[in-house]
């Protein structure tokens, strides 16, 4: 009886979208390279955006609140591109089955297809972006050390987070449908509350530290943009960004195996 | 060894969107469609189809007949695993492949070639089949240099030839077909019928639904009529056929 279990069902389709792993790159791939076509600079346009954003809002809240540029520069900018990546994932993340409707109502695919199509998109426009980080930190002449290579763990555990939040916050999404409104106000807040363009330094004393500890972005962006900046990585991060990815995803292989029948009825 | 079989399925699709009254009334004056019914709460369900019972077996070629609404294209689904019965039981044995719309995941600013890899995949080949398959799809649509230029630079023509070379290209145990695929000019026609036949005969169960009358006699040995989302006649092809295209 174990095979009816929501988990099992849940599990069956990850494991058979992985199996069949080069359909999500392929479709990645080629969202990537439809902005290639016609346009020289392709995905590299969204890249200048990001480095002007980052270069204007750096100086400006540099000087309003009288940074160390040095430092607050190279901060600021890892700070930015992961939580573009992050808001990216998650709020495409959420349509990936409602915007892949043509496909899901034709061909019998595992679930899990579109959300790694969704997250390697957004990877690859990471990967990307991330050339503004070593140009700012060349500008400024911040120095980085060793460290930086413990970043890509830092990323690899991030990316198994966004991959459950994302499958929950679609399944839900297809459901109902204003929930993507809701995602996005969410994401907004969340950018506020988390130090993304603020420094930690900037934190209250009479606010309670738990406020940033407890917040998964808060640690999602420390466990990569620490060792990028030649700090080493907490332990206290890395323990609760692994342990949200354990019961985060189970409660993702429950819900995708829940409501998988559900889902094609919904579109 | 491949096999359909339904057991008193039942497929009921929730509209959650169809509160009001207005928008059930729209939908009970399609006289031609399923059977609406008020569900649980507030929200309006459509009984698309309603204690389907069949059994296919190895060699069947089922024609499905049926006004619009009847149920065809979901029952089609059912049978691709798409939609996941409501009640009842569905099993189906054998590599599944539908061809309900074959122009499914063409991107009109990709190459030809790039299309033929991306459709080849999501009908579930691996890399590997795919570059041995490629030399023949294109043999086949005979679109030579074009095959590296955008698919939004062919020509209609051309894009039928592509779509269809490509997605009969495959050799399902099962094959599912809303309506016939004939496509291009009289010489393109011509081969075209031949690579359908000779794809039809080698799979070992086919279920097409068309309202082509002679399409389904040539093609079919049996023949399921479905009214309102039921099943209302199943049996060989003559008598079902004639009483379907008098009444």
């Amino acid at each position: 009886m174990f095979k009816k279990t929501p988990f099992y069902i849940g599990l069956q389709d990850i494991v058979e979208a992985l199996h069949g792993y080069w359909l999500p790159c392929m479709l990645a791939w080629q969202d990537i390279s439809i902005r290639y076509k016609r346009s020289r600079l392709g995905q590299f346009w969204l890249t200048i955006n990001t480095l002007i954003y980052i270069s204007t809002l750096g100086i400006i809240f540099g000087s309003l609140f009288r940074f160390n540029l040095l430092e607050y520069l190279p901060n600021i900018s890892a700070s930015v591109l992961m939580w573009n990546f992050m808001n990216a994932s998650i709020t495409e993340g959420s349509m990936s089955f409602i915007s892949s409707e043509n496909i899901i109502l034709q061909v019998k695919l595992p679930f899990f297809t579109y959300i790694i199509r969704t997250l390697i998109r957004n990877f690859i426009a990471f990967c990307h972006n991330i050339v503004i980080f070593p140009f700012i930190c060349l500008c400024v002449g911040y120095k980085i050390n060793f460290y930086a290579f413990l970043s890509i763990f830092g990323l690899l555990i991030v990316f198994l987070n966004l991959s459950w939040i994302c499958i929950i916050a679609a399944v839900f999404c297809t459901r109902f449908r204003d929930l993507q409104q809701i995602i996005i106000s969410i994401m907004q807040i969340l950018f506020y509350v988390t130090p993304v363009v603020w420094s930690v330094k900037a934190f209250p004393p009479n606010f309670s530290p738990l406020m940033l500890t407890l917040n998964p972005f808060y640690n999602f962006i420390n466990v990569v943009k620490m060792p990028l900046l030649g700090y080493a990585p907490a332990a206290s991060e890395w323990m609760f960004c692994c342990g949200l990815a354990v019961v985060g995803w189970c409660a993702a292989l429950y819900t995708l195996g829940k409501y998988k029948r559900r889902i094609a009825y919904w579109l | 060894m491949a096999f359909i079989t339904l057991e008193h399925v039942g497929v009921e699709f929730p509209i959650f969107n169809a509160q009001g009254r207005s928008l059930k009334n729209t939908i009970l004056s399609f006289a031609t469609g399923g059977q609406i019914e008020k569900g649980k709460g507030n929200t309006v369900v459509v009984k698309s189809l309603q204690d389907i019972s069949l059994s296919l077996v190895h060699g069947d070629r089922v024609g499905l007949v049926g006004h619009n609404g009847a149920g065809k294209t979901t029952l089609l689904r059912v049978i691709s695993g798409i939609y996941i019965p409501t009640s009842g039981v569905c099993e189906v044995e054998g590599r599944c492949v539908s061809l309900i719309n074959i122009h499914l995941g063409i991107n009109h600013e990709e190459t030809g070639r790039s299309n033929i890899k991306l459709r080849a995949a999501m009908m579930g080949l691996k890399p590997k089949q795919i570059e041995e398959k490629m030399e023949e799809i294109a043999e086949f649509c005979e679109l030579g240099d074009f095959l590296d230029m955008p698919f939004r630079t062919y020509s209609s023509g051309m894009q039928m030839r592509l779509a269809f070379a490509t997605s009969t290209s495959i050799d399902p145990d099962i094959l599912i077909m809303d309506e016939w695929l004939s496509t291009g000019d009289e010489n393109f026609k011509v081969r075209a019928n031949e690579r359908m036949k000779s794809l039809v005969d080698k799979t070992k169960i086919l279920v097409l639904a068309s309202h082509s009358r002679s399409m389904l006699e040539q093609n079919c040995n049996k023949i399921i009529w479905l009214e309102h989302g039921r099943i209302k006649a199943i049996g060989e092809p003559q008598p079902i056929l004639d009483a379907y295209f008098s009444h």
